[in-house]
């Protein structure tokens, strides 16, 4: 059964210093051409405080975590048959190598569809940074299939 | 990167679409550890298989970085002001994505010039795996532009 008292909990906050090496290696991995990606001269000259991370980057933040499926399971979810189906972003400060980030995650629902077949979390992160600004809000939502 | 004009724009334009390498294993275990999304389904086979699937599969989040490359190709990081996915279907290793946008709606909100863009990338069969939308702030018209 999904635990539906959790719909609106907050957890507590998760702070992350954003890494400039894990920065040249996410670039890395997706093979980024644009040098505001991965080389800290180059996001200067074009105004970031540094590396710049690209904009998919808070959810990486958000998994900086020994469980990534801590709420999942708390509401009830199997992590094991779970599928990412949609993520959407809100942007407002960059988010740059060298900052800490404050990241407060909240479930916005949970619910089922065809008779529990489908069991669906939907949680909302906000990410503010070290100087007190917002600079994204994710909204991130999974399902288990049966 | 071009400077891009609200003027200068039409519903039904394209932005220059991106085509990746095709996605190797190497890829998925670069992206495990770069993203921080540590699933064994995206990098052990063995696991992959043993849970249900035929072999290890696409992290969405790649898929979506490569969407966002789309759009930072085209307009400075700092412009999108919102950026959505779906995941519509596994994409599987050796697939090779082609993300595809084009201009749904011009939007001019008290001076701020806003165009709202239709996002799909899809594999080497032309399948559609993921399809979004996103809204990037873009220059004022270039003839009220002028001092």
């Amino acid at each position: 059964m999904l635990d539906k008292t959790l719909i609106g909990k907050s957890f507590p906050p998760l702070v992350v210093d954003v890494d400039k090496w894990q920065l040249k290696f996410f670039a890395k991995a997706v093979d980024e051409k644009n040098p505001v990606y991965f080389d800290e001269g180059a996001a200067i000259a074009e105004g970031y405080r540094s590396i710049l991370a690209p904009p998919t980057y808070g959810v990486t933040l958000g998994c900086a975590v020994p469980d990534p499926f801590a709420r999942a399971k708390a509401v009830g979810l199997n992590a094991s048959k779970i599928l990412h189906t949609a993520q959407s972003f809100e942007y407002f400060e960059p988010i740059c190598g060298g900052d800490q980030i404050t990241l407060v995650a909240t479930i916005t629902d949970v619910f089922e569809r065809r008779r529990g077949a489908f069991k669906f979390m939907v949680e909302e992160t906000v990410a503010t940074n070290q100087l007190g600004q917002l600079t994204t809000r994710f909204r991130q939502t999974v399902v288990e299939r049966g | 990167m071009k400077d891009i004009f609200f003027d200068q724009i039409g519903v039904g334009d394209q932005l220059p679409s991106l085509t990746k390498a095709p996605i190797t294993r190497t890829t998925l275990a670069y992206f495990c550890g770069a993203s921080n999304d540590h699933n064994p389904v995206h990098v052990d086979s063995d696991f992959a298989r043993a849970s249900g699937a035929d072999d290890v599969f696409v992290h969405g989040m790649l898929d979506m970085a490569y969407m966002a490359q789309l759009l930072t190709a085209w307009v400075p990081q700092t412009a999108i002001l919102t950026f959505g996915v779906k995941f519509g279907a596994i994409v599987y290793v050796g697939d090779t994505i082609t993300c595809h946008g084009e201009v749904v709606e011009k939007i001019d909100r008290d001076d701020v010039y806003i165009l709202k863009l239709k996002l799909r990338a899809v594999d080497q069969h032309g399948e559609s795996k993921l399809s979004g939308e996103a809204q990037v702030r873009v220059h004022a018209p270039k003839d009220t532009a002028r001092p």
